[in-house]
């Protein structure tokens, strides 16, 4: 049994999530081997051998995959895949574009969003915005696996010494090309791997009284994040979302400011280890959820919170 | 140029669904069922396509019971031409799905796709992709924004740390995130004349699709209940709990 672990990168740095999906292939067992599919990636290959517990790194470096195109990508790890009894990927953007490219053309379902290892052919993964959970049984050859990262605590990224293997293929259909991309800028911990979080919603009432959230969030050395009435209210970017169609956080401290606490928000956060909700509406759903709730006017209680730390 | 577009009928999303006490699944039974969100926004899109005069005619098609015909009539409303079912009685993975958007897709040749990204029940994010793999097609993911010039199509995606444009050559499969577009009402006279827009009915065997699958479903659970918090009375009793109470600060 061996496991295919697709890296997650930018090309120049491996991206956290890559711990997280290497520590479920820990646990289906067997060995590991990840892929950095990409250009110019070396130094991505190289931290990727560091991994702890990685026994092998196949770097395919090539201009058809500088952008990790997935007409490209795919037909690569689906190639290399068949060697494999699993081909896991983050369940980032980028894992959740190509994965399901490369399990249709290996002719097998797809297991997305795992958060536990059962065994090695039976995982769980939340269903209806996380409102049930299923467990899944493949009989796949090959299976083909996004994996959650919050799920996971990470492995080491220091202590192994895999070798580092050059893969000559290179598929470039033909039909696709990158345009260009336009980047938030942070200086704040990434919202996803960030151990506290500071979420507003449509009580913040505008873009700008975000400020009191980054604010606190500074003092905090929290991520921000959002709600989806905040995001589609145009108060902040579209990356800050958290929820079932945004980024999924579980982080040691939440803090949910003016948002009401609808399912598909809930669906994003309900695994954070400690939540706290401040509204002002006593009866919203995210008092449900939370540990320790303030029933207060946002703009009083958060430079409040935020002078008292 | 022609358009097809993929909707499926779910349980609405305002519902909260509740797990069976045998472990079996959802339950499902009187329980409001509506067209995905994503979906919707997939046909708005076409429709727009169309009223620029870039799309010629909208084809919807749903795989899945009888029922879904619900879904493919407000699509109708919506401003689709004519309708397909794909009828199944059985839960049907992602990738069988795709397999019979892929027989569809060879028997109308559209130049354009488009479907949600996920649907709110499975939540697999899967189709979409799938379809474009076995299509051998490019494919537009999470798409805020669709722009078709010529032979190509122009998708600006969203993605983990911001934004991505690619373009695609014709034709293509687009996947819909939430911040496309907004869709419209469907207005009583629409609903009226959907009742009268073709809706072709297909079976899997007749499309010559097996829909065999290699994942099964072992059981469904309630996820683990968070124990209940308590209320503070100020900002200074919340500090001291997260301090001392949780540690997490």
């Amino acid at each position: 049994m061996t496991v295919l672990v697709i890296a997650e990168h930018d090309n120049k740095v491996l991206a956290p999530a890559t711990l997280n999906t290497v520590a479920a292939a820990v646990k289906i067992g067997g060995d590991i081997h990840v892929l950095v599919a990409g250009q110019g990636a070396g130094a991505v290959a190289e931290a990727a051998a560091k991994i702890a517990g990685v026994a092998k790194v196949l770097l395919a470096d090539n201009a058809a995959y500088a952008h990790q195109l997935p007409e490209n990508v795919a037909p690569l790890v689906a190639e290399l895949g068949k060697g494999y009894s699993h081909i896991l990927a983050a369940a980032t953007s980028n894992g959740k574009n190509i994965l399901p490219r490369v399990a249709a053309q290996l002719d097998v379902d797809q297991i997305s969003e795992i958060i536990s290892v059962e065994s090695a052919d039976t995982f769980k993964r939340p269903i209806y915005a996380g409102n049930a959970i299923a467990t899944v049984q493949s009989n796949a050859a090959v299976k083909v696996i996004t994996v959650r990262a919050t799920g996971f605590d990470p492995v080491a990224a220091e202590g192994g010494s895999a070798a580092v293997e050059a893969v000559a293929a290179a598929h470039d259909a033909g039909i696709s090309s990158f345009v260009g991309e336009e980047l938030a800028k942070s200086d704040r911990p990434e919202l996803t791997a960030a151990k506290i979080v500071v979420s507003g919603g449509r009580g913040m009432q505008n873009g700008d009284n975000f400020k009191h959230l980054y604010a606190l969030a500074d003092k905090l050395s929290a991520a921000v994040g959002a709600s989806r009435a905040a995001v589609d209210a145009g108060f902040v970017p579209n990356d800050l979302q958290v929820g079932q169609t945004g980024k999924i956080v579980a982080p040691q401290l939440y803090i949910a400011v003016g948002i009401s606490g609808a399912i598909q928000h809930l669906a994003g956060m309900k695994d954070s280890k400690v939540i706290v909700a401040i509204n002002k509406d006593e009866e919203a759903p995210i008092f449900q959820v939370a540990d320790y709730g303030l029933v207060a006017d946002l703009f009083e209680a958060v430079p409040e919170l935020t002078g008292a730390l | 140029m022609k358009v097809l577009v993929a909707v499926k009928r779910v349980v609405d999303y305002n519902v909260k669904v509740r797990v069976k006490a045998d472990n079996s699944g959802v339950d499902l039974a009187n329980v409001k069922m509506s067209m995905n969100p994503f979906c919707e926004i997939a046909v708005e899109e076409a429709v727009r396509l169309k009223e620029k005069g870039i799309a010629t005619e909208i084809i919807v098609v749903s795989i899945g019971p009888s029922t879904a015909q619900e879904q493919l009539r407000t699509a109708l409303a919506l401003g689709a031409d004519r309708a397909i079912l794909v009828e199944s009685a059985e839960d049907l993975t992602s990738l069988a799905v795709a397999k019979l958007l892929k027989a569809v897709v060879d028997k109308e040749q559209p130049q354009l796709v488009i479907l949600g990204k996920q649907a709110i029940d499975s939540d697999n994010n899967q189709t979409g992709q799938m379809l474009a793999a076995l299509s051998c097609y490019g494919q537009g993911t999470f798409a805020s924004k669709v722009e078709v010039s010529g032979d190509s199509v122009a998708v600006t995606r969203e993605i983990d740390g911001g934004a991505q444009t690619v373009s695609l050559k014709l034709p293509a499969i687009v996947t819909t995130d939430l911040r496309l577009n907004e869709p419209r009402y469907a207005s009583l006279p629409n609903i009226m004349k959907a009742k009268k827009k073709p809706l072709e009915v297909l079976t899997p065997d007749a499309l010559g699709v097996s829909t065999a699958s290699t994942n099964k479903t072992v059981k469904v659970e309630a996820p683990a209940a968070r124990s209940a918090g308590i209320k503070v009375k100020s900002v200074a009793e919340l500090v001291e709990k997260l301090k001392n109470e949780a540690k997490v600060i």
